[in-house]
């Protein structure tokens, strides 16, 4: 008898071992397909953008074609500007929204808010555009960089949401009783206790919905318009790299094509510098033992 | 939980916002920003609608019944790119689900942590690539690699109808693969995230009943993140969904039912962006709102399907989320 | 650092940001400058974008100050700008109809800018040269061109081909056909050509626009379709000359009413443009497709600049009149560079006569 159930334990071991092992070698494969297009898409952008990046390109706006010196410079204070503001607009949304369903969400209204947000997830950027267009341009009577942080902070929204709920959700219960049992208010242990712990989260969901909106294109069309110009103010049209790029990609134009590789370069440059100081900033996990 | 939902439960027995100003105004504070998202989707839907009146009202179910996209004539039915969303969608999720929950398993348990944080750093960073980069890689390399790809399939599996037809290399199958290589970020990271979250003590309890790695991680630590990943997986769906540029570019756009991967297709979301810009004609601009409002209306019928199934999945009379 | 500090340090980021772009302004002589600094904002077609570019970075040169900004958000959202007043000039490939003229807040003036051609582009695998650097153009002719693009001539050796082109070997291969997917101009040119010429097309599929194809690849914009067909052997396709130049595609010889076979170049363009001038005095939108005389480019096309005969603001007009009437006299050396047809002298006489028409409330 023993000696039948040790042989069908030890079956059974060596199988769950196989299991493991394969788990192991899938996830690492996983890892590496996920890694496969990303070296394919920046070594692409790197090889056709390179050649284009000197200094003019971030000193000079974009000159006609065939004229050297041409630039990118107004583009990328025009993102910079675009994507503060659609931070203004998404992040209170997003974060606070967060925070509210993962605290009190357990209502049917909040099930509502849930829903909301993930449908607005799946509205395409342009009908956003249309719908900012339609809200803030027509009213205004111009385009206007404001325009354009409305419509990107609207697109931020869902991200920063979804994910600030579910890493605070996460936060265990022992953290938060330990707040209030020392006589904090909830919402000064929401922000000082629960927050800290889950920041490294909700940072990579803000970064995730910045890197998204830093590079959208058809929403700006039809709010922020685009200009050729030196122009950071707030009530007038304004260039933006994806603007940009997206007028040089469709022109016959070789050397443009070329700016617009360059200007993808340094968009994805500018995300890689934002997530690392953002990550810096926030580093350290609390590693939670209850 | 218990522990958790006694703290709650006590701040609700104090009163319905709590005891004190601070709880109050946090609590309406919260509330109001959260309901933003849904004004918000309310006021899109109001103006989708309103703007689409005129080719809703000429063409009535047809609009959706319909295959057919006819600036000239004046006939537009929106079934081919509600079929062309869908597929497309739902295989870049095929696509894109395993291969990120995999990486994410492997980021979050496997790997040391510094080579977890490059390669999540790495990851993430395919989010920040404009989705016009993307299709214009997408014609630029995918497609050419995509080709005798297609051709491969084709003469192996071509007996199923899902690989027959020209091996153009635009198609279904270009779209979906650029598709799922735009969300696998979000999956990752998200679903990274979500089971780092995990607290130890769960892993340890189930090591210390001589779990190996994998039990642990398909046991406790998944059920745990479960619906951490369920949301990632809803917001890769909502990119898919939504996406236009990118797709636009390598799809094909023929306005018919697709009838394998290689075929042509088109989506709702790229037929409002290549032709929004140009549109004049009244009744065209309302057609194209209109698919834009069709899209809105996929989108909340998938969203909704998806949560009975989590709620199927997560125990049914339990919460929800 | 507190989260509070962190928070209101990026809050004061922005406001640095903000309050720097307003101060901007005043330094670089805007406001308070006594010579009016105007900026003129204009939307619209994305073919001649090149073009305007070039006409801005120039007349600010001389004039200083007024700077023009447009953007290219196609055709149909020029016309919508300027329907909302959001611009203060629209540009569009294709003319508005009377219908589309009386939606309109205000009565329009539609100024022909530039001229160019839409080229039949193919790639033909290349026959194994012999004695031979570069195998001849293809000859096509309308009705052909409409029967491949319909799907009745599938293959290139088809007979139809062959007979126009005696001295070239064609394959007997499948001709992929790419067509524009969004909306643009240069398929309102192409579509109405093809109309024109065969009456299968027009019965069947029409001219606008977007139109729904009867076969073929759908590719976003000029440069998706010139991508294709440079692509895929055996693609045909048609794009703005500057793409088929550009690209180094091959063009096709289009036959035009006379019976000649034309490349698609800027001469050929003009030509076509200098047939139609009397006609346009009646209504300048008149089609300057399959034009009459020797060596015209059977597909050939205006690009309109769009305004306001009445205009609100003394300032703004004066400076969109100046900029227009430079753009159509002193600018138009630069079109040939840049894959445009200069415009013949007698349509810039209309032109003239048309900005003359300019009021601002009143005053001309």
């Amino acid at each position: 008898m023993t000696a039948v159930r040790h042989h069908h334990s030890s079956v059974r071991r060596a199988r769950r071992r196989l299991a493991n092992t394969l788990m192991w070698v899938l996830a690492t494969l996983s890892a590496l397909a996920a890694l496969v297009p990303l070296g394919f898409v920046l070594y692409y952008i790197a090889a056709q953008g390179l050649p284009a990046l000197n200094l003019d390109f971030f000193t000079h706006v974009p000159r006609p074609v065939g004229e050297p010196g041409g630039g990118m410079a107004n583009a990328i204070v025009g993102t910079i500007i675009l994507i503060a503001l659609a931070s203004l607009v998404g992040l209170p949304i997003g974060l606070l929204g967060g925070i509210y369903l993962a605290e009190f969400g357990a209502n049917r209204f909040a099930g509502i808010i849930r829903f909301a947000a993930d449908v607005l997830s799946g509205v395409p950027s342009i009908v956003i555009g249309i719908f900012v267009y339609a809200l803030v341009v027509v009213p205004m009577h111009r385009f206007s960089a404001l325009a354009g942080g409305v419509a990107l902070g609207i697109m931020m929204i869902p991200t920063v949401m979804r994910t600030s709920e579910e890493l605070i959700r996460l936060v265990p219960a022992s953290l938060r009783e330990a707040a209030l049992s020392l006589g904090a208010t909830h919402p000064r242990t929401v922000f000082k206790v629960v927050l800290l712990a889950a920041r490294a989260g909700v940072v990579t969901g803000v970064l995730l919905a910045i890197a998204r909106i830093a590079g959208e294109t058809a929403p700006l069309l039809f709010t922020a318009f685009g200009s050729n110009l030196w122009s950071a103010r707030l009530d007038q049209p304004i260039a933006s790299l994806p603007v940009q790029i997206f007028t040089y990609a469709i022109a016959p134009y070789d050397n443009w094509h070329a700016q617009a590789w360059a200007g993808a370069l340094v968009l994805v440059a500018m995300i890689l510098i934002l997530s690392a100081a953002a990550r810096y900033a926030t580093r350290g996990r609390l590693r939670t033992v209850l | 939980m218990t522990a958790a939902s006694t703290s709650r439960g006590s701040l609700r027995r104090r009163g319905i916002f709590g005891p004190n100003l601070a709880d109050r105004a946090f609590r309406l504070g919260t509330f109001l920003f959260a309901s933003a998202v849904l004004a918000l989707i309310c006021l899109l839907a109001y103006q989708l609608v309103h703007a689409s009146r005129p080719a809703l009202r000429q063409f009535g179910w047809s609009f959706i019944s319909k295959s057919a996209w006819d600036p000239v004539h004046g006939s537009f039915g929106v079934l081919f790119a509600i079929y062309g969303t869908a597929l497309t969608s739902l295989l870049a999720l095929a696509l894109a689900v395993p291969i990120g929950l995999g990486a994410a398993i492997f980021l979050a348990e496997l790997a040391p942590r510094r080579l977890r944080e490059l390669l999540s750093f790495l990851i993430e960073l395919l989010a920040a690539v404009p989705s016009i980069v993307y299709g214009l890689w997408g014609v630029f390399v995918l497609v050419p690699v995509l080709r005798p790809v297609e051709v491969w399939l084709g003469a192996h599996l071509g007996f199923l109808p899902f690989f027959q037809g020209a091996p153009y290399g635009i198609g279904v199958l270009a779209a979906s693969v650029i598709l799922s290589i735009m969300v696998l970020p979000y999956i990752t990271a998200v679903s990274r995230e979500v089971i780092q979250a995990v607290p130890v003590t769960q892993r340890e309890a189930a090591y210390s009943l001589g779990a190996t790695r994998w039990e642990t991680i398909r046991g406790p630590v998944l059920r745990a993140a479960r619906s951490g990943i369920i949301g990632a997986i809803i917001l890769a769906l909502g990119r898919a969904v939504g996406e236009t540029m990118a797709v636009t570019m390598v799809i094909g756009n023929r306005a018919e039912i697709p009838t394998s991967f290689f075929s042509p297709a088109y989506t709702l979301a790229s037929l409002v962006a290549n032709e929004f810009a140009e549109a004049t004609g009244e009744l065209h601009i309302a057609a194209l709102i209109g698919a834009a409002l069709v899209l809105l209306v996929l989108t909340i019928f998938i969203n909704a399907i998806a949560r009975l199934l989590i709620w199927r999945v997560t125990g049914g009379h339990r919460r929800v989320r | 650092m507190t989260r509070l500090t962190r928070w209101l340090g990026g809050l004061a980021v922005v406001l640095v940001l903000v309050i720097a772009g307003c101060v901007r302004q005043p330094a670089s002589g805007r406001r308070q400058a006594p010579a009016q600094r105007v900026t003129l904002n204009g939307a619209g077609a994305s073919f001649p974008y090149p073009l305007y570019s070039k006409w801005i970075a120039e007349y600010a040169k001389v004039a200083p100050d007024v700077s023009v900004n447009y953007q290219s958000i196609g055709s149909g959202g020029g016309i919508q700008q300027l329907k909302a007043g959001t611009v203060d000039f629209g540009a569009s490939d294709a003319p508005l109809s009377d219908e589309e003229i009386k939606a309109m807040p205000g009565p329009l003036l539609h100024l022909p800018a530039a001229a160019g051609a839409v080229a039949v582009v193919y790639s033909l695998p290349q026959p194994a040269a012999v004695g031979r650097r570069q195998a001849p153009a293809l000859r096509l002719s309308g009705a052909v061109v409409a029967a491949i693009f319909l799907g009745e001539i599938a293959r290139w050796n088809d007979k139809r081909i062959a007979d126009l082109n005696p001295g070239l070997a064609l394959p007997d291969s499948a001709i992929a056909v790419a067509h524009r997917s969004d909306g643009s101009g240069t398929t309102y040119i192409f579509t109405h050509y093809l109309a024109a010429v065969s009456k299968p097309w027009s019965d069947r599929v029409g001219a606008d626009k977007s139109v729904n194809w009867p076969v073929g690849i759908g590719a976003k914009g000029n440069e998706g379709v010139s991508g294709i067909v440079k692509q895929t052997p055996g693609a045909i396709g048609y794009v703005e000359l500057a793409y088929a130049v550009q690209s180094a595609l091959s063009a096709a010889h289009m036959e035009n009413p006379a019976g000649e076979f034309v490349a698609p170049t800027t001469a050929g363009v003009t030509a076509a443009a200098s047939g139609a001038a009397t006609a346009m005095q009646k209504d300048v939108r008149v089609s300057i497709l399959n034009s009459p005389g020797a060596g015209a480019y059977p597909i050939a096309g205006f690009s309109y600049i769009l305004v306001y005969r009445e205009q609100k603001e003394a300032a703004r007009a004066k400076a969109l009149t100046g900029f227009l009437n430079w753009a159509i006299h002193e600018g138009q050396v630069f079109a040939e560079r840049l894959d445009y047809a200069p415009l013949p002298a007698a349509v810039v006489a209309i032109n003239e006569q048309a900005l003359k028409t300019i009021t601002v409330q009143g005053r001309g």
